[in-house]
């Protein structure tokens, strides 16, 4: 199974899960093999497993919906990630820090104004950015590469904030 | 010049696309949307032509067209000449003076063999009622545009003292959306657009073009690789070397005004910071150390510093530098966005893209004073690169949501568009002086 199915079929579980309820939920947190849920969040026990690892929160209905996003968007000229933007990217390290066999590229775009090269090296800051949170959260560096395609590769035309926001961004992208 | 003999220079100018002398290469067309009434005024009589007037008609137009772009000349209109004479015989200098124009140009074109042709014109002033200057050619017909742009450079120094940059050349990208993607293409053509020659095709972006200072070859940034990777092309041949393919981005090739050296902009050691990379021993030298971005170097004419750009204060703002990194000074201070700095061949002025009013627009420094002049008030300007004699500066714009590519004079006084029937154009850059090779 490739990544991209891969993480389809845990936004799908993880919507059952929600979907579903306590039951689910109380279920899950029995299981051995699981062991401590850990993060917090819904759909996880609290327990520790004879021999579990932190699974992160990638289980819940949040991280996984959080998952399901693979791009990340910023303020003009700025590399600075809110709040939103880091729970997305919190979400992906969590995912990559369990399954170290994964390797992921970060691409980092900026809208049109400004300058070419000033915009590629915007780029280039964003996906740091994004990399400093996975690196921070346990994602070994040798499973993340970093590209900025500047203002190159627009996902949005037109010349008005409602294209720039959405070209001002980095995608997180498991299939390159 | 008056405002209804622009309109009328303008189509003049559009019907001679029609007439040049190869008409599948004229996809560019020129527009001068500004002019004003200080220029040198001179008259420029159609070529005669032995048997076809048209081409010799094209040929006046073309060198009308540059010196006009150059906004130094207004060229009178043919419909107010008193006469048309074909010789300097012919000449009543009286006539030109009531008419106004201090210089009068004459010529000729004679076909001398299959594909060759003669090209012959003088340069008179009409006051002193005496010749200037003359010069004959003897080319292929796919030269006479080159003749033409050589005519201009010749009557441009004459009459201004300056050196003329018409016969230069300009190197562009194009990007064009297909079925399958989209296409970007590195070309190289006249000063004025014509003669396109695709140098590098792909389907993946490609941006800032420097020219070696002998104009012999370019360098750029491609991301065929999927991502950015500086390559040196030779233009003669089409070989080309990948010189920079570190780790992160590769970007901003400038070389040194001897040649010996390029400036580049590498992410390598985890930042985006400047590097010189010796071309002949290989050697790299990193030049800025800052958190900030540091990108877009270009060399002072004299070699011994550069401009660029950094975002060290919050915003990008231009500094220089000297050659080995040392010296560090800030050159701008009004604006929050200032970027992308190119010295003028003198090293008097420096032009860039700034921001103001939520535009992005060109702007010229005069760096002994620092005083800014905004040359231009279009919403995207990017680019912007002077001409080897200083005096214009080519830059990327957009217009009616096509990329396309426009020049202004120095001062702001004359501005052009060339814009490509299919496909955005961007990334210009203006060749330095050509020599023979």
């Amino acid at each position: 199974m490739n990544i991209k199915s891969k993480l389809i079929l845990i936004a799908l579980l993880a919507g059952t899960v929600a979907v579903s309820g306590c039951n689910n939920k109380n279920r899950k947190a029995e299981g051995a093999e699981i062991g401590n849920g850990g993060v917090s969040t819904a759909g996880t026990g609290t327990g520790f497993g004879p021999d579990g690892k932190p699974l992160g929160d990638w289980q819940s209905g949040a991280s996984a919906e959080l998952l399901s996003q693979t791009r990340v968007y910023f303020a003009y000229d700025s590399s600075a990630l809110d709040p939103d933007s880091l729970a997305i990217a919190e979400a992906h390290a969590t995912f990559l820090r369990d399954s170290p066999s994964t390797k992921v590229v970060l691409e980092g775009h900026a809208d049109e104004r400004g300058t070419r090269e000033y915009n590629l090296a915007l780029g280039e800051r964003r996906a740091q950015s994004v990399e400093d949170v996975f690196i921070a959260l346990g994602v070994s560096p040798a499973n993340i590469e970093k590209v900025s395609y500047g203002e190159e590769n627009p996902i949005a035309e037109g010349h008005d904030e409602s294209a720039w926001r959405l070209n001002r961004r980095v995608e997180i992208r498991y299939d390159r | 010049m008056k405002l209804s003999t622009m309109k009328k220079f303008t189509a003049l100018l559009i019907i001679l696309l029609g007439l040049m002398l190869n008409p599948a290469q004229a996809v560019l067309t020129i527009e001068i949307t500004k002019g004003v009434d200080v220029g040198i005024p001179i008259a420029i009589v159609p070529f005669s032509w032995n048997g076809a007037p048209v081409a010799g008609e094209s040929m006046t137009k073309l060198i009308e067209a540059d010196l006009t772009r150059s906004g130094r000349f207004d060229s009178i209109p043919q419909s107010d000449f008193l006469q048309q004479p074909h010789n300097v015989k012919q000449v009543r200098f009286k006539d030109w003076r009531l008419i106004k124009t201090d210089y009068l140009v004459l010529g000729s074109i004679q076909q001398t063999g299959a594909t060759m042709y003669t090209v012959k014109f003088q340069l008179m002033d009409v006051f002193k009622g005496s010749t200037m200057t003359g010069y004959q050619y003897t080319v292929q017909r796919t030269k006479l545009r080159n003749v033409a742009h050589q005519i201009s450079d010749i009557i441009y120094e004459k009459l201004t003292g300056e050196k003329g940059a018409f016969n230069t050349r300009i190197a562009y990208v194009t990007v064009e959306k297909t079925k399958k993607g989209r296409r970007f293409l590195l070309q190289v053509a006249d000063s004025d657009g014509f003669n396109p020659q695709t140098i590098l095709d792909s389907n993946q972006p490609l941006m800032s073009a420097a020219w070696s200072p002998d104009a012999r070859k370019l360098a750029y940034v491609s991301f065929e690789k999927k991502r950015s990777m500086i390559y040196i092309q030779r233009l003669s041949d089409g070989k080309r070397e990948n010189v920079a393919s570190f780790k992160g981005i590769n970007s901003a090739p400038a070389f040194s005004p001897d040649g010996t050296k390029l400036a580049f902009v590498s992410s390598k050691e985890g930042n985006t910071e400047i590097y010189v990379l010796d071309l002949r021993t290989r050697a790299i030298k990193r030049l800025t150390n800052n958190f900030g971005i540091d990108t877009e170097p270009s060399w002072l004419p004299n070699g011994r510093g550069l401009v660029f750009t950094s975002g060290r204060s919050g915003q990008p703002q231009i500094y220089r530098m000297n050659a080995d990194g040392s010296g560090v000074q800030r050159l701008t201070y009004s604006g929050k966005y200032n970027a992308r700095p190119s010295v003028s061949p003198d090293g008097r002025l420096m032009v860039m893209i700034s921001r103001g009013n939520g535009r992005f627009h060109v702007a010229v420094m005069n760096l002994r004073n620092k005083e800014i002049t905004k040359l231009t008030d279009t919403l995207l300007d990017e680019s912007p690169s002077f001409a080897p004699n200083g005096r214009m500066v080519l830059y990327a714009t957009e217009q009616g949501n096509k990329g396309v590519l426009a020049a202004v004079s120095s001062d702001g006084r004359v501005r052009q568009t060339l814009r490509f029937l299919q496909g955005d154009v961007r990334e210009p850059a203006w060749s330095p002086y050509l020599r023979r090779q």
